[in-house]
């Protein structure tokens, strides 16, 4: 099944072709991904930090 | 109807609806994905003329679609925010230029590696190439604005209204093949007759096509989640959803 | 809230208006400059005088048939572009593109010399829309010189 794969002479161009854009597909996954994880754990670290704050200036 | 864009058109409905939506277009994306390739590139023929180089379309072509296709998304989405300015439509806009330069790239690497063999160049300044390099550099643009300026609001209606003069290159780039005589073949599939592609090309083609639409529904949501995340941080429903994590 | 109040309306002709002022200037712009975009001629247009020898043109056309004379010992070749109505004559010397063959349209980019010949320095290779398989196209053919 596999043989059809070969691609003869245009073999080069074909896979750089299909791997470029799976690398280009990955990516814009990952990109959003990685920034919404950043975000949460930046907003996370201030919401926490303002909870001590405020529990300091209350005692 | 206003009442339900207004209502989808709120940050905090936007965000838990898109949070629903995007696992069932990224699935249904990677299964139509997986079918094209394997009709693509098990199934389909080699071509009477190129032999099995023309495999390259099947990445190229809805690749080129999608940099139109998202372009107008963009446009249109940005003339809405300059008009009744909504976020939302600023945050779709903004999210949309990214993913939108990703396929016009893709569209011009794949069109390069296809053009060597077969026309025996990397590059031509031809009509239809020329047309999709200008719309990287449009993209570009509207990308760099929005990083450029600090306050979003300014950089929308900036880049909002870069967007919307561009406009101009999306018919030049679709009628440049019959405009002018130009090295880049005409249309096979949207032609008003009959498309001049057989049924066998066809049908892995039009799949690819739909699986990078399903592709671009799944990250642009997933961007503007993240940016409405960000615009709206200080507000009690974000708050409440990070204190709960 | 989508309304359309007096300022939304402003601003939507405001928005209109550069829409269809660019448009209208870059369709201009194209109309001008498809004129002479490229310096492209066809063998008619060549044969009519129309082409200068003084600067890098283009050339495009179908490769003759039984026209392509191959040196036995050197990358030089000469064949024949013509557009059914007029033929001129090409030479070069390099390595041709893949789909390079008789009946195939070609553009070529070069000099046009006194005696009416073309120099080419590149040889581009241009294939139609018409995208199937080797079998549909030998049938395609079969048909269409039964025909005749």
């Amino acid at each position: 099944m596999f043989e059809s794969l070969q691609m003869g002479k245009y073999a080069f161009y074909i896979w750089t072709s299909y791997g470029l854009t799976l690398v280009v597909l990955v990516a814009n996954i990952i990109i959003p991904l990685s920034q919404e994880r950043t975000l949460l754990r930046t907003l996370g670290r201030k919401l926490r930090r303002k909870r001590r704050d405020n529990n300091e200036s209350k005692a | 109807m206003w009442a339900f864009l207004h209502k989808f058109s709120s940050p905090k409905y936007f965000y838990f609806l898109s949070g629903r939506l995007i696992p069932w277009f990224a699935w249904s994306c990677l299964a139509v994905m997986l079918v094209g390739l394997y009709y693509g590139l098990f199934e389909a023929p080699p071509d009477y003329q190129q032999g099995e180089s023309y495999r390259i379309m099947f990445v190229h072509v809805p690749a080129a679609w999608m940099s139109m296709f998202i372009y107008m998304v963009m446009a249109v989405a940005g003339g809405i925010g300059l008009i009744w300015h909504i976020k939302l439509a600023e945050i779709m806009a903004a999210s949309s230029a990214p993913i939108g330069a990703s396929f016009t790239f893709l569209a011009l690497v794949t069109g390069a590696l296809w053009g060597k063999p077969m026309w025996g160049t990397w590059w031509v300044w031809d009509a239809r190439l020329t047309a999709e390099l200008i719309l990287l550099f449009l993209y570009l643009g509207v990308i760099a604005l929005n990083s450029a300026i600090e306050d979003k609001r300014t950089a929308a209606r900036a880049s909002g209204v870069l967007a919307l003069v561009g406009v101009v290159n999306i018919p030049i780039i679709h009628y440049s093949v019959e405009w002018w005589n130009t090295l880049h073949q005409g249309a096979s599939v949207t032609k008003l007759d009959a498309p001049s592609i057989h049924i066998s090309m066809l049908i892995p083609l039009l799949l690819m096509a739909v699986a990078f639409k399903l592709y671009y529904a799944t990250v642009v949501l997933m961007r503007a989640r993240c940016e409405v995340l960000d615009r709206e941080r200080n507000s009690s429903w974000v708050q409440d959803l990070i204190s709960a994590k | 809230m989508i309304t359309m109040n007096q300022k939304h309306k402003q601003r939507l002709a405001i928005v209109l208006l550069i829409v269809v002022g660019i448009g209208s200037a870059v369709a201009l712009a194209i109309a001008a400059f498809s004129e002479n975009m490229l310096y492209f001629f066809s063998p008619t247009q060549i044969m009519a005088g129309e082409a200068p020898t003084t600067r890098l043109i283009r050339v495009g056309g179908m490769v003759s048939k039984g026209s392509v004379q191959r040196a036995p010992d050197s990358l030089k070749i000469k064949f024949d572009v013509t557009d059914y109505a007029h033929t001129i004559s090409v030479q070069y010397t390099g390595i041709l593109p893949d789909l390079f063959r008789e009946e195939q349209g070609i553009v070529a980019i070069g000099w046009m010399q006194e005696d009416g010949s073309f120099i080419a320095d590149e040889v581009l290779a241009k294939h139609d829309e018409n995208y199937m398989p080797p079998e549909v196209s030998a049938a395609l053919k079969a048909a269409e010189s039964s025909d005749n």
